[in-house]
């Protein structure tokens, strides 16, 4: 198809839409359907073909709309009301009240917080299309960003309008985008990869699943544009095999972006050619690391590599790789519709943009949230997180996994940005948030961490392979009150060796969550610990 | 064909050193009689990096490098002593003795041992941490080699010695972390091993008692390895 | 001598093989499609027994350690067969934080069972997964499927000792 045909698909997409007055939209993702919002789906169906609305209303099924903890959440587009935790039964109400006052018991105010202080780029049309449907992404202006591209800027031109964006990549680390692209694409080689990372190993974290899920084109298209740019012509995601709903979103985007010519030979009749295959993880977190990934993709165990080289120069079959996040190549499409200026004029000065966080925890909202980088720590788990629970008080926030730490209240004003969380000894991570009350004990937290990294060590590394084993044996005896000053020591000192000498960042920030937490929260180690004499007798 | 051979130098310890375009800082440091410990590395394998034991610094870059894996680069200034390498080269191998269960005085390679010898050459008298304690299996099913997994520190130059050169793939690795652990085949015993052609050289390669002949007792395991660079070369020359 | 580098035939002729030998023909055999192969075969046959490997290793060429390397490296991957019915607990850092391990203590001190095994009597498989995507729902367990969230130490236990006697 040509370009001019893709629009016509969407302007005819968007004309069939004006035609019906009503959209009654369900949440289908992952926590939603947990509540069975599936059922409310087909109720909400069952009653519109009932009442003979069928012309009148559309039932859809729409992606996360974000505030999970009130689920299943259903929204009426036109009249813009919400609603929360609804039921199958709650249907006829709900369809009786069409274009008229909203049910007034299942009404979720949308001036709350929650939606007002949030900035919508990667999600904006989460909640809104049907992701199974090409149709409603095209008519939300999917792939317009890919038509631009395509048809009036070079390779040089996209890759410098993402270099100007100042995107930054949303992984972990924190990578300039456009300087990752214009690295692959300056090297020498006949044969390039893209690949999306959707691994998603943060066992805190749901927001690249969540874009899967909700928005696969917006995926896709970032990815298409990222090849035509560095000049590759084929392309991998790395999907986690424990996200099947996002797996299947992602395989019928693809199978429907091939069909209309958006993906595949000669993309919208051009010369440009471009292939997606999906590759799945099988349960390994250390698969997120690059040269792991790689190593996965090609069926082999999934153990890291020293780098250099870097996988812009050799990566998959030894080609240069361009590898990047879901959720930054989600950023690539607005940024060339509307431009590296726009972009750049949201977030904080060296961290542009906005970040989409997993909030959960002890918080009252609990959720997927997109907010502008550089907003303070507090405006998120106060104003759109609405607090903690019970009663009970703010004592820390976890950010980024079992590679971050944890932030107490005193630094709660701190902005949300790359080096403003380093400078705290947490890291932005992928994404994940996860909020701790008073009743949280902060060892035990470390040691959650530390068992994690234990059981995702790939056992290459001597220094990761049992130096996070001997920390979490050191961690297990501190929490059973079985340990001395001396296993305190020997703890910092492991930490230290671990940081300094593992091969990947599996190791190297495997350390993290233990020094946030003896940092922030020395006293609850030392309030553990026994005398020596005691140590000895209860080893 | 012609191919011009770039040449690079740069300071190690210091000293002024030139090397070959590609060449690794352990390889250069080698050349020039400068020492750098290593145990996962073998001249004619591939290097892994994994034991970490080679890390070098480089003056004005935060990290530390594997000098087994890292390539020379013109004009920097590599460190290979330094109070901060010495103690992390030795709580490395503190933790690689804590892993599983090195008995010195009872191995068949004691005297003979690359880890044993580590010890004595960085200093490291005695183990902080607690020991693991696994308990692991004695494969004496072969006859005439033995593997002792309580002495295995996952090296892997078994496996690539007999994937690289002997060509058999018999050993690999299977589970992950501290959890890992050698195999043949199917996770076979190894002698009922199929690819397992008895050519012994991972018992060569092997640094430790982990991999060793039948009929030894203690200390008389010495290990014969000049085979290795010899066999590399002559493949080298073929080729 | 003559090596015969014929591709091996199934272990069996279960159709389910077919669906296997499809999927590693429409790779092209291709070492690299190791654990896409993998995966097919545990969707078919629930598990990954020695015949699945050796029929694996042997069609696809990659040494049999290996094939057992990476099978085992990959926690997605069982050796044994699993229970009737599968209980996966959340140990998410949301669940964590919200008492999952109150309930794999429950299991263990009720059934013995600890996370990777199954009840002997073949009924029940315990698992875990980290993070499921409900961490509004914290504590989370899937039970066969089905995502259940808000969960209670002794409400695990009672669902895990129904399906032992075959009650749903
Ligand atoms: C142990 C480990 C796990 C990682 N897991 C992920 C992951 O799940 N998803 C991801 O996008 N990046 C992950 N990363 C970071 C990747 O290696 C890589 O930096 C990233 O995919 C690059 O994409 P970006 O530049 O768009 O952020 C991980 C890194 C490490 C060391
Ligand atoms: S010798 Fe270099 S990492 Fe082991
Ligand atoms: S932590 Fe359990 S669902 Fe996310």
């Amino acid at each position: 198809m040509n370009p001019e045909e893709i629009q016509t698909i969407a302007a005819n997409q968007r004309k069939a839409k004006e035609q019906v007055p009503h959209h009654i939209c369900v949440c289908t993702a992952a926590a939603c359907l947990s509540v069975h919002s599936d059922e409310v789906k087909d109720a909400l169906s069952d009653e519109v073909r009932k009442r003979g609305l069928e012309k009148e209303c559309k039932v859809k099924g729409v992606g996360c709309m974000g505030l999970c903890s009130k689920g299943p959440l259903v929204s009426i587009e036109t009249d813009g009301a919400l609603y929360q935790n609804v039921t199958a039964k709650d249907a006829p109400e709900i369809v009786e009240q069409l274009g008229q006052k909203p049910v007034k018991r299942l009404k979720c105010s949308t001036k709350i917080p929650f939606f007002q202080n949030q900035k919508k780029i990667v999600l904006e049309n989460s909640g809104v299309i049907d992701p199974d449907r090409v149709e409603d992404a095209i008519a939300a202006g999917g792939y317009d960003a890919l038509i631009q591209a395509l048809t009036a800027m070079s390779p040089p031109e996209v890759i410098e309008e993402i270099f100007a964006s100042g995107l930054r990549g949303r992984g972990g680390a924190g990578y300039p985008t456009g300087l990752k692209w214009s690295t692959v694409s300056k090297a020498v080689g006949m044969h390039k990869y893209v690949i999306c990372n959707a691994d998603e190993g943060d066992p805190g974290a749901f927001m690249d699943r969540s874009v899967l899920e909700s928005d696969p084109h917006r995926v896709l298209e970032g990815m298409i544009i990222a090849a035509y740019a560095i000049g590759a012509e084929h392309g991998y995601v790395y999907v986690r095999a424990e996200y099947p709903l996002a797996i299947k979103r992602l395989r019928t985007a693809i199978r429907q972006a091939e069909r209309l010519g958006l993906l595949g030979k000669n993309i919208l009749g051009t010369p440009f050619s471009f292939h997606i295959e999906v590759r799945l993880g099988a349960g390994a977190f250390v698969c997120g690391e690059e040269t792991a990934l790689i190593a996965s993709i090609e069926g082999r165990r999934g153990s890291p590599r020293p780098r250099p080289p870097y996988p812009a120069e050799s990566g998959v079959w030894g080609r240069p790789t361009l590898i990047n996040n879901v959720e930054t190549f989600a950023n690539i499409a607005p940024i060339i519709r509307r431009g590296a200026e726009w972009f750049s004029s949201i977030g904080s000065e060296k961290s542009k943009g906005t970040k989409v966080f997993a909030l959960a925890g002890c918080i009252n909202n609990t959720g997927l949230i997109e907010v502008p980088m550089g907003i303070p720590l507090r405006e998120i788990i106060f104003d759109i997180g609405d607090g903690i629970p019970n009663g009970r008080s703010f004592k820390a926030v976890q950010t980024g996994g079992p590679s971050g730490g944890c932030i107490p209240e005193q630094h709660l004003d701190t902005p949300v940005d790359y080096e403003s969380l380093s400078k705290l000894g947490s890291i932005m991570g992928s994404g994940g948030m996860i909020v701790m009350d008073d009743t949280s004990d902060m060892v035990e937290v470390a040691r959650y961490f530390m068992e994690f990294c234990l059981s995702e060590s790939c056992g290459k590394c001597a220094p990761c392979r049992i130096g996070t084993d001997q920390m979490h044996r050191l961690l297990d005896r501190i929490v059973k009150g079985k340990a001395s000053i001396h296993d305190l020591e020997l703890l910092e000192e492991l930490c230290d060796v671990v940081r300094s000498t593992s091969l990947c960042g599996l190791g190297q920030t495997a350390p993290n969550p233990v020094l946030s937490t003896l940092r922030y929260f020395r006293g609850e180690y030392e309030s553990k610990l026994v005398d020596v004499a005691e140590a000895v007798k209860k080893a | 064909m012609s191919s011009q051979v770039r040449i690079l130098t740069f300071k190690i310890d210091d000293r002024d050193v030139s090397a070959r375009e590609g060449e690794t800082i352990l390889e250069v440091a080698r050349e020039n009689g400068i020492y750098i410990p290593t145990l996962c590395h073998l001249e004619g394998l591939s290097s892994t990096g994994a034991c970490r034991l080679c890390i070098v610094e480089i003056a004005g870059r935060p990290k530390l490098f594997p000098a087994c894996v890292t390539r020379a680069e013109e004009g920097i200034q590599v460190i290979t002593q330094s109070e901060r390498l010495t103690k992390y080269r030795r709580v490395i191998l503190e933790l690689i003795f804590s892993e599983r269960n090195h008995v010195c005085s009872v191995c068949v390679s004691n005297g003979h041992c690359e880890l044993q010898n580590l010890a004595q050459k960085l200093g490291m008298s005695h183990i902080h941490m607690r020991y693991r304690f696994p308990s692991l299996n004695v494969d004496a099913s072969h006859d005439r080699f033995i593997m002792d997994h309580n002495r295995c520190i996952l090296c892997t130059r078994c496996i690539r010695v007999c994937d690289e050169i002997e060509g058999a793939h018999t050993w690999d690795l299977m589970g992950r972390g501290v959890d890992a652990r050698i195999i043949s085949d199917l996770d076979q015993p190894w002698g009922e091993s199929e690819t397992c052609t008895g050519c012994g050289k991972c018992v060569h390669v092997c640094p430790t008692g982990a991999l060793v002949e039948k009929g030894k007792s203690a200390s008389e395991m010495a290990k014969r390895q000049q085979f290795l660079p010899y066999l590399t070369l002559m493949r080298e020359e073929k080729e | 001598m003559r090596i015969d580098l014929s591709r091996p035939s199934p272990p069996s002729d279960d159709k389910r093989w077919k669906m296997v030998s499809a999927s590693m023909r429409r790779h092209g055999h291709k070492a690299s499609s190791l654990i896409e192969t993998l995966h097919t075969v545990q969707e078919a046959f629930g598990f990954l027994d020695e015949e699945a490997i050796e029929f694996i290793a042997a069609s696809l060429r990659v040494p049999l350690s290996q094939v057992y390397g990476v099978a085992t490296f990959y926690h997605f991957f069982h050796l044994k067969p699993p229970g009737e019915h599968a209980c996966v607990l959340c140990t998410g850092t949301a669940c964590y934080i919200k008492g999952v391990p109150k309930i794999l203590q429950a299991l263990e001190e009720e059934f013995h069972l600890k996370p990777g095994e199954t009840t002997p009597d073949g009924k029940v498989s315990l698992m875990t997964a980290r993070c499921v995507g409900a961490c509004g729902l914290a504590p989370v367990a899937v039970f066969d499927g089905e995502v259940v969230g808000n969960l209670k130490p002794d409400e695990v236990v009672q669902k895990v000792r129904r399906w032992k006697n075959d009650e749903s």
